[in-house]
């Protein structure tokens, strides 16, 4: 589909000659629904159409629905959402404050606090795309029975934004511009025309405090504010207790502002344990409705499922297993500094080499034999939301091509089957964190290799150690001290801007940023720069697409990136609980909507 | 006594504080950052991470990280977890009626199993009851808890279908409807506990009690005409029970401590696990405040259990 058709087909929905839904829908068959399909509608005048979107709630009034009961293996312990490290504290959250919208599972935008979702017609959004206006639902009220007001709104902004305060959520609040319109309507500003203007108050960074509550804690002693852990929020559950890193309790709230909403008196989110066992008290027991995150191998998933009481649920995001081949030299100190910018990797510098060992995994068999139905197989680094996958990328495994190609570069095999050039050798350090599939994944990966005269030495590293940020440490994946490490690298936003900027030259991991860079591979390409700066203010949302399909093309097929599976939330939950997920917004993003059959 | 029981206050002081320093060294130079899942995430810039690192005093150097942790120990303040950012006793207040109702029952159990048992099959040695004792509690302490733990759960909450396997603190029921219900979720990690300390401690009171009934003293009350029973309770038991008090006293600690492998298996929100969350958080203030309550209350037995000694046996003085 070309920009053109693209552009008519918008002309036709604006006509009536096509429903929003129709619209959608082609858009995903040739691969290109996403959350920004909407804006992509918004920003030409079209109002999203959200409320399908959704699935249908059939109870008819409010509570009687008994108690609802959630089982995550990691407990959560501070449920404020400017603080919450990690999708857990999130959750915990999103149970009792709101954002103004949320993202629906098919990527449209679903008004919570918001009256509407904004767009170019209903004049919410400009047409230059350097402001939002969002109009407020009226006759909303916090818990403890205060109003809630644009003033909260901006309250959360300046929060937010606050250095002091050291927020999570700081990075969507600080280049923007937020004003009160009146009591009801709020206008985002931005610097520049911004084609992802739905990331200030909207899903897990969006949700909003109470300044009645917050406001005499919001500079550096806001970690001491009561509230933290006693949320009061406008959400369908209100606080009863929370035990830090054990159970939080919630009950109906009486006076929430959706109708016949909740249908649960009491929820209970139980954390602590782990997956497998949380997986076997859902489907097997059935003695919760939900489990989280079910990091667990498919074929035991497959085996308690077939009890027949539950059903595991598979909702795709961004994330994703890959490997990395170091740009640089890990084995040359210069000004102290492993891996420095400055130097080449002996090896990997050869395109053929990074070629070869692209081709000596076997993604098929990690899909089939480690990963099931939560690792499917992938050649691209940039999966989802779907508009954004390359068609133009390809996996193969192949140990024949990989030893064609590097006997054709004059890599001979030495007398212990090693292939040598130039006195370097095929020899290499390969690390991850000490998780099963991982390494089952590296013994794979070994094998192969081995077939093809390169040699993997394979190294494991403490997940507490691998993913901090301790300078001091040698074995941190920010400092990349190995030729090749394997990760997953998470994508926690609809839009891939933050997610891609893993390989612009200004993000490069190094001892001057404390190895902060989000660079870790240490490439560079002018090219891909240039083209992530044009992103950046792209507006048209087709143009912007094809610059990130762009962006993935380059880094994929350099080969210094090897993607090899998405990793997708794995959830399970009785056959009787009607919830409502997505992969673009917390687990509890609707929980008020959640209901059980009878 | 009294002075006897004030010199080994006075002596506690300094080990307590030996042991702080080490702890704190140790903490500081394990690798790990409580904000490392802030690492990757791509929406947080780094500066906020820097931030809240500075904040919490991270940046600072060793020592003077340990004497502000010591001066606001001293008076009586805790810290704060890092990341929940609630006083630590009150975490581990939160924690402590949990963890005292299941380990110290299980220890009630491993007690009334070892006592009678080790006691019984002392008095007739190489009998059928002591071949299976013995047998049972080599099983019993070769089986560690998390294997039992997993056959348990297998057993009797998979198979049957009878206990739920998961520990919950907030049960939704009054009177004696609460107490059934708390005793079907305990009565897994309390047995499982129980057990494996029961068959460790039995072994230990039979070759205690085994020592003492060969002694003479123990021939002439026999011989005296004394009952077998009086015999064997107040002559011999008495004295055997130096030993184990010793053993029993050090494993006190472990009630506060928790069992952490056992909590885990059946999400019991006890210290044990309040410990490894923390420990996996990277939470220095929750580590440091857990560790140093168990070091504090590992003396405080010892303590206990040498003045019950003299209590025991006269003859032993408190110089």
């Amino acid at each position: 589909m070309t920009e053109d058709d693209l552009h008519q087909m918008i002309g036709r929905v604006k006509r009536g000659a096509l429903s929003r839904r129709g619209f959608v829908k082609r858009l995903a068959a040739v691969g290109l629904t996403a959350p920004m399909a909407t804006q992509l509608l918004a920003l030409h005048g079209i109002s999203p159409a959200s409320a399908q979107s959704v699935p249908a709630y059939r109870p008819t009034r409010r509570g009687g629905g008994g108690a609802l009961k959630i089982l995550y293996w990691q407990a959560s312990t501070l449920p404020n959402p400017h603080f919450a490290v990690g999708t857990t504290n999130q959750d915990a959250s999103r149970v009792f404050y709101e954002p103004l919208a949320g993202w629906a599972a098919d990527g449209t935008l679903h008004p919570i606090l918001a009256a509407e979702i904004p767009s170019v017609e209903n004049k919410g959004l400009s047409e230059d795309g350097r402001s939002v206006t969002w109009k407020l639902k009226r006759g909303v009220k916090w818990h403890d029975g205060q109003d809630f007001s644009a003033d909260d709104v901006v309250f959360n902004w300046e929060y937010a934004k606050n250095p002091a305060v050291a927020g999570v959520t700081s990075g969507s609040y600080t280049n923007i511009n937020v004003r009160k319109i009146d009591d009801h309507t709020v206008r985002v500003e931005f610097e520049r025309p911004n084609p992802f203007w739905a990331d200030a108050f909207v899903a897990s960074r969006g949700m909003i405090i109470p300044k009645h509550l917050f406001k005499d804690y919001a500079g550096a002693n806001a970690r001491d504010a009561p509230t933290n852990i006693r949320p009061v929020g406008t959400g369908a559950y209100r606080m009863t207790s929370f035990a830090p890193g054990d159970t939080l309790r919630a009950e109906a709230n009486p006076a929430y502002h959706m109708e016949n909403r909740p249908f649960f008196d009491t929820v209970e989110v139980k954390g602590g344990g782990d997956a497998v066992s949380a997986a076997r008290a859902v489907l097997q027991t059935g003695d919760f409705d939900y489990a989280w995150n079910l990091q667990v191998e498919d074929e035991i998933l497959k085996r308690l499922e077939a009890a027949g009481r539950g059903k595991v649920n598979i909702v795709e995001g961004g994330n994703i297993e890959f490997v990395q081949l170091n740009a640089t030299d890990p084995n040359r100190e210069v000004e102290g500094e492993r891996s420095h910018i400055s130097t080449q990797h002996p090896a990997f510098r050869d395109p053929a080499v990074r070629q070869a060992m692209a081709m000596l995994i076997d993604r098929n068999a990690l899909e089939q034999f480690i990963y099931g139905r939560g690792g499917p197989a992938t050649s691209n680094f940039l999966n989802n939301p779907p508009r954004f996958a390359s068609p133009n990328t390809r996996w193969e495994f192949s140990i024949q091509k990989a030893n064609e190609i590097l006997d054709a570069a004059g890599w001979a095999r030495g007398r212990d089957g090693i292939r040598t050039k130039d006195g370097v050798r095929l020899r290499f350090v390969f690390q991850t964190s000490v998780n099963a599939p991982r390494q089952r994944t590296q013994a794979i990966y070994k094998q192969a290799a081995q077939r093809a005269g390169v040699d993997l030495e394979l190294k494991s590293v403490t997940a507490s150690v691998f993913f901090s940020a301790d300078i001091a440490n040698p074995d941190t994946y920010t400092k990349l001290y190995a030729d090749m490490q394997m990760y997953t690298t998470t994508m926690t936003q609809a839009d891939p801007q933050l997610f891609m900027n893993q390989y612009v030259s200004w993000e490069i991991s190094a001892k001057a940023n404390n190895w902060q860079g989000r660079n870790i591979v240490r490439w560079r390409n002018e090219e891909y720069d240039r083209i992530f700066r044009e992103a950046e203010g792209e507006l048209d949302p087709v143009k912007r697409a094809a610059l990130f399909i762009r962006m993935n093309d380059l880094i994929v097929g350099s080969n210094h990136v090897i993607p090899l599976v998405k990793r997708p939330l794995v959830s399970a939950s009785l056959n009787s609980l009607n919830h409502v997920l997505s992969a673009w917004d917390n687990t509890f993003w609707l929980l008020g909507d959640w209901w059980r059959t009878t | 006594v009294t002075q006897y029981l004030l010199r080994r206050l006075i002596i506690a002081i300094p080990s307590l504080l030996g042991i702080s320093v080490i702890l704190f060294t140790v903490l500081a130079l394990a690798p790990g950052d409580p904000f490392e899942e802030l690492a990757t995430n791509p929406a947080i810039p780094p500066e906020v991470r820097a931030n809240l690192r500075a904040s919490l005093g991270l940046d600072d150097p060793v020592h003077v990280r340990y004497f502000a942790w010591l001066t606001s120990m001293l008076r009586g303040e805790w810290g704060y977890s890092f990341v929940s950012r609630i006083p630590v006793d009150e975490l581990i207040v939160q924690r402590l009626p949990t963890t005292i109702a299941v380990i110290g029952a299980s220890q009630v159990v491993a007690l009334a199993i070892a006592l009678p048992v080790g006691i019984y099959a002392a008095t007739r040695p190489y009998s059928i009851f002591d071949q299976i004792a013995n047998t049972l509690a080599f099983v019993g302490f070769s089986l560690p808890t998390f294997f039992t733990g997993l056959l348990f759960i297998l057993f009797f909450s998979i198979y049957l279908d009878w206990l739920p396997f998961v520990y919950r603190t907030d049960i939704e029921a009054t009177g004696w409807n609460w107490w059934w219900q708390q005793l079907r979720q305990s009565i897994m990690p309390v047995m499982v506990l129980g057990l494996f300390q029961g068959a460790a401690w039995t072994r230990f009171v039979r070759s205690a009690v085994l020592d003492v009934i060969r002694l003479d003293h123990v021939t002439t009350a026999r011989a005296k005409g004394i009952p077998e029973r009086a015999v064997t309770m107040r002559h011999v038991v008495r004295n055997a029970m130096i030993p184990v008090v010793t053993l029993v006293a050090l494993q006190m600690p472990a009630v506060f401590g928790g069992a952490i492998v056992t909590e885990q298996i059946f999400r019991v929100p006890g210290i044990g696990s309040l410990l490894i969350s923390a420990i996996l958080a990277n939470d220095t203030p929750v580590i440091m405040a857990v560790t140093f309550v168990i070091a504090a209350l590992v003396v405080f037995f010892n303590l206990l259990a040498d003045v019950i000694y003299g209590w025991l046996d006269p003859r032993i003085s408190y110089r």
